[in-house]
């Protein structure tokens, strides 16, 4: 039974021999309700057994594609194709009833964040047990047994709870598996996943792509959706490069991520920040953490400029509990001016709990944060407002942190106010042009900006009351790639022009190092291990910052 | 052209990180926090009991306040003699100290004893057992009306082609804005008075339910339709509603397995509020179609000034709202179950 549930046929035909599961040619998906054209002319197959991954960044029509082949492009999709065949079916012809029938038995779909991709009122058994009883998989009496066979063949530990358990119960990682436990339900030829990975910690992704490309041992063929090249690298076969709803390069996985042709996979693969792998050498790794003095407190670069010996902001022995969870446990750092003081770790480490005691938002229970020496988490609010200009936050998703109802030059000038009011205007202009954005934007709302241009924005208005200590809390990581790289860059200019001191945290690994001298990481509230970015990445002696370099993807070469 | 795409770009990269999915910084001695399980529903105890005493004694200063002699409020416009002055003076302890004469009134109401009608000649209590019957069976129909037609409404036109949802729309917008008492006498005029299908008047027969359900419970449908049909159409766009198209599910399924359940949450607070403004609306649904009722009794006492009377009903009332947000609670619990271990 369980046997059933782990493996396709074993006997699939080779695959030159069977017919491709999905032969498209030149799909065209459009919106009439708001003239996009979304997908203008991608020719797509997909051999039984084979993995293709789709990669772009948002709005590149790479979603949409995969969609359509299962018939949910999107409310009110307009979608042509001069071949379009599903399943050996010809797709043009499809009615409800036959999309239905491609739809979970033919393909599966795993989307993105398990926690709303999962209905969260309904348990996770009855999630995976639709999916049979839609398709009549097995009769009904045994339908309770299949479910938890599917959550062990997925590797959920203890099926027998989980599945009546609801999603927010279960972990990023087991919640996913989940989801994937209902995509392959009906023993689907296909799998499509949607950014399976995008919402997880890096430990997890690596886990949950394991388990994808064990599916695709089994012989599923994987239809992967990705905007991370490295994710992409670590499973697909074959690549299809996707900018403004056009294929700009396809072919196999190693070549167009080696050596690609296109002008445009090039800028995308530079524009990657990596993180470096760890020393391949265990012995020399372990020699150089005897030489390296763990009390190494004090920054050492090489080519910086001497470290100041007053740090402007700096912790001791921080502790925050929430109830009986300790969200911050005995953390303690310096930041000097003009560097960067990365923090890393995975979710639920207590990196934004750290970034709001340092900007005096949360009192902690235990501990001090000091700025410029003089008493910082300690004052009472009303003395405390008088400093804040000094220490400004740039938070992840800058659309949540503006009033959506206010002009770009209103965003900016807001901390201006002791300004006249002429002046206030000018000196926006004079933000904005820091940032790089063109004065044309002031009279603009967050929402008619792109991504990149909302987080200089937020950068714009940080830099108003001319900081001493930047905040960044994930800045970059609802960011395509290309635009990621524009953003880390213009933190480091301002960087070098003011000497700003920039808390940086993230739990992206890579661009924590593209920018940080030095390192914390973060695991359940304390600090793992600490030091000079380099030796951190390059030398890990915490055996966790080991484990969590190891679970990066790569890019291959 | 991004802002248009159905593409969703990754949003969230650590989603357990936003302080939203945290607990609130909120610090309380461990030897005074209740055990979970017994938290919720003594807490809910001790705010019902909180929100009749207040109705309570909101009733009873109101008497007190008035201008003039207690007892010539009492009074209103029943029979004055020595008798009954007397009956009152004593029956409300008028001649002890206040502290006294209001702790024997809670007294008296934690025993149920209502007080006594001096217009009417009877407890007050009996006064108006013999009407909450019809009023109850008006509200519930008209409730159920209400929640019926949006249900059916909302379903059939959520997500769906253009043209039938702008005329529900509209008709949702007319049932909304036009005033309970022409909904009644259109409804009067046209089914009883030209069709002569339904009694003008009366509440002997179940058919004689109909029109003043019906136009009690349509603007009920109105409001109720529009919540619903919002929230179905947004949690059809969501995530877990796409992965069960996946799955090979019709839309129909979508809708009542996955998206109801979601649109039901916002719907179950309107309900509730709703039946409470019922029991309101009920006073002139019931003068209209002459039916006996609370309303219709508390319109009574309102004009003739039986005090007794009116301070049952606000009494009434608020057991009512206080049943009415106990019941919702458990609604929420066993609609989503994300606060039941909350």
């Amino acid at each position: 039974m369980t046997e059933l549930a782990i493996t396709r046929a074993a006997a699939a035909p080779g695959p030159s021999a069977a017919p491709p599961l999905v032969a498209v040619e030149d799909l065209r998906v459009s919106f009439p309700a708001s003239g996009v054209e979304a997908v203008r002319g991608v020719s797509l197959s997909i051999a039984p057994g084979e993995c293709v991954a789709l990669v772009g960044e948002s709005g590149s029509g790479k979603s949409v594609t995969a969609r359509a082949l299962i018939g949910l492009a999107g409310p009110g999709a307009k979608v042509r194709a001069s071949v379009f065949r599903v399943g050996g079916g010809d797709a043009l012809t499809f009615g409800p009833r036959e999309w239905r029938r491609v739809r979970g038995r033919f393909a599966g779909l795993v989307l993105q964040d398990a926690l709303v991709s999962l209905d969260p009122l309904r348990t996770v058994g009855a999630e995976i047990a639709e999916v049979l009883a839609e398709h009549d998989v097995v009769p009904r009496r045994a339908r309770p047994e299949r479910v938890r066979a599917l959550l062990e063949a997925v590797g959920v530990p203890d099926p027998e709870t989980r599945v009546r358990q609801h999603p927010h119960q279960l972990s990023g990682g087991l919640r996913q598996r989940a989801l994937i436990a209902s995509a392959i339900a009906a023993e689907p030829e296909l799998i499509i996943a949607d950014e399976p990975t995008t919402a997880l910690d890096v430990t997890v992704q690596a886990q949950i792509l394991r388990l994808l490309a064990d599916r695709k041992a089994a012989g599923t063929a994987l239809l992967m959706i990705s905007h991370d090249l490295a994710v992409v690298a670590a499973v697909a076969g074959r690549v299809l490069v996707m900018k403004d709803g056009l294929v700009v390069e396809e072919g196999p996985a190693r070549e167009v991520l080696t050596t690609p042709r296109h002008d445009y996979t090039r800028a995308l693969l530079a524009a990657v920040p990596s993180a470096p792998r760890p020393s391949t050498s265990s012995v020399s790794s372990v020699s150089s953490v005897s030489s390296v003095s763990s009390a190494s407190a004090v920054p050492r670069r090489a080519d910086g400029p001497p470290a100041p010996r007053a740090p402007v902001l700096a912790a001791t022995g921080l502790s925050v509990a929430y109830g009986s969870r300790r969200a911050v446990d005995g953390v303690s750092f310096r930041l000097y001016a003009g560097e960067t003081l990365g923090v890393v770790g995975e979710s639920g480490s207590g990196k934004t709990t750290l970034a709001r005691l340092a900007l005096g938002l949360l009192t902690p229970d235990a501990g001090e944060v000091s700025l410029r020496g003089g008493p910082w988490s300690g004052l009472p609010e009303r003395r405390r407002r008088p400093l804040r200009p000094a220490v400004q936050v740039i938070a992840q998703n800058p659309l949540d942190s503006f009033d959506p109802r206010h002009t770009v030059g209103r965003l900016v000038a807001d901390p201006l106010s002791a300004l006249p009011r002429r002046r206030r205007r000018e000196r926006a202009v004079e933000l904005l042009g820091r940032v790089g954005l063109p004065p044309e934007l002031l009279g603009r709302r967050p929402r008619e900006l792109s991504g990149g241009q909302r987080q200089r924005v937020a950068i714009a208005r940080a830099l108003a009351s001319r900081p001493e200590v930047l905040i960044c809390d994930e800045p970059v990581s609802a960011l395509d790639v290309s635009i990621q790289a524009q953003v880390l860059g213009l933190l480091a200019e301002i960087q070098a022009e003011d000497g700003t001191a920039l808390l940086f945290i993230s739990h992206d690994l890579g661009v924590v190092r593209h920018l940080s001298d030095r390192v914390l990481v973060m695991k359940d509230g304390r600090v793992v291990e600490e030091g000079d970015a380099g030796e951190v990445f390059h030398h890990p002696r915490h055996a966790y910052t080991k484990e969590l370099l190891a679970a990066v993807p790569r890019l291959p070469g | 052209m991004t802002a248009a795409l159905p593409a969703r770009r990754p949003t969230t990269a650590t989603p357990a990180e936003p302080p939203a999915t945290r607990p609130p910084a909120r610090r309380r001695l461990p030897g005074l926090r209740a055990p979970a399980w017994l938290g919720t529903p003594v807490r809910r105890l001790v705010s019902a009991v909180a929100v009749l005493w207040a109705a309570a004694t909101t009733a009873y200063a109101a008497l007190l306040l008035a201008p003039g002699d207690t007892v010539d409020i009492l009074v209103g416009d029943g029979a004055d003699t020595p008798e009954i002055r007397a009956q009152i003076v004593a029956e409300w302890g008028l001649d002890r100290p206040d502290a006294v004469r209001y702790l024997s009134y809670l007294g008296r109401l934690l025993h149920g004893d209502l007080g006594r009608s001096y217009q009417l000649q009877r407890d007050v209590a009996e006064v108006l057992a013999g009407q909450v019957g019809p009023t109850v069976r008006l509200t519930l129909t008209a409730a159920a009306v209400g929640v019926v037609l949006a249900l059916v409404l909302a379903v059939a036109t959520a997500g769906r082609s253009v043209w039938p949802r702008r005329i529900v729309s509209v008709a949702e917008l007319v049932a909304v804005s036009v005033p309970q008492f022409v909904i009644g006498i259109v409804l009067l005029f046209v089914f009883s008075f030209s069709l002569g299908w339904f009694p003008v008047s009366g509440a002997a027969d179940p058919q004689a339910l109909v029109l003043p359900a019906l136009a009690l419970g349509l603007p009920v449908a109105g409001v109720l339709g529009q919540v619903l049909r919002e929230g179905l159409e947004r949690a059809l766009e969501q995530p877990f509603a796409v992965t069960a198209r996946a799955r090979g599910l019709g839309e129909r399924a979508v809708v009542a397995r996955h998206a109801l359940r979601h649109a039901l949450l916002p719907a179950v607070t309107l309900t509730g509020w709703f039946t409470g403004v019922l029991l309101g609306g009920a006073v002139i649904t019931e003068t209209l179609f002459g039916r006996p009722g609370l309303g219709r009794v508390t319109m009574q006492a309102v004009s003739a000034k039986d005090m007794p009377v009116v301070m049952a009903v606000v009494i009434l009332s608020a057991a009512v709202y206080v049943t009415i947000s106990a019941l919702l609670d458990l609604a929420y619990r066993l609609i989503d179950p994300r606060l039941r271990s909350a």
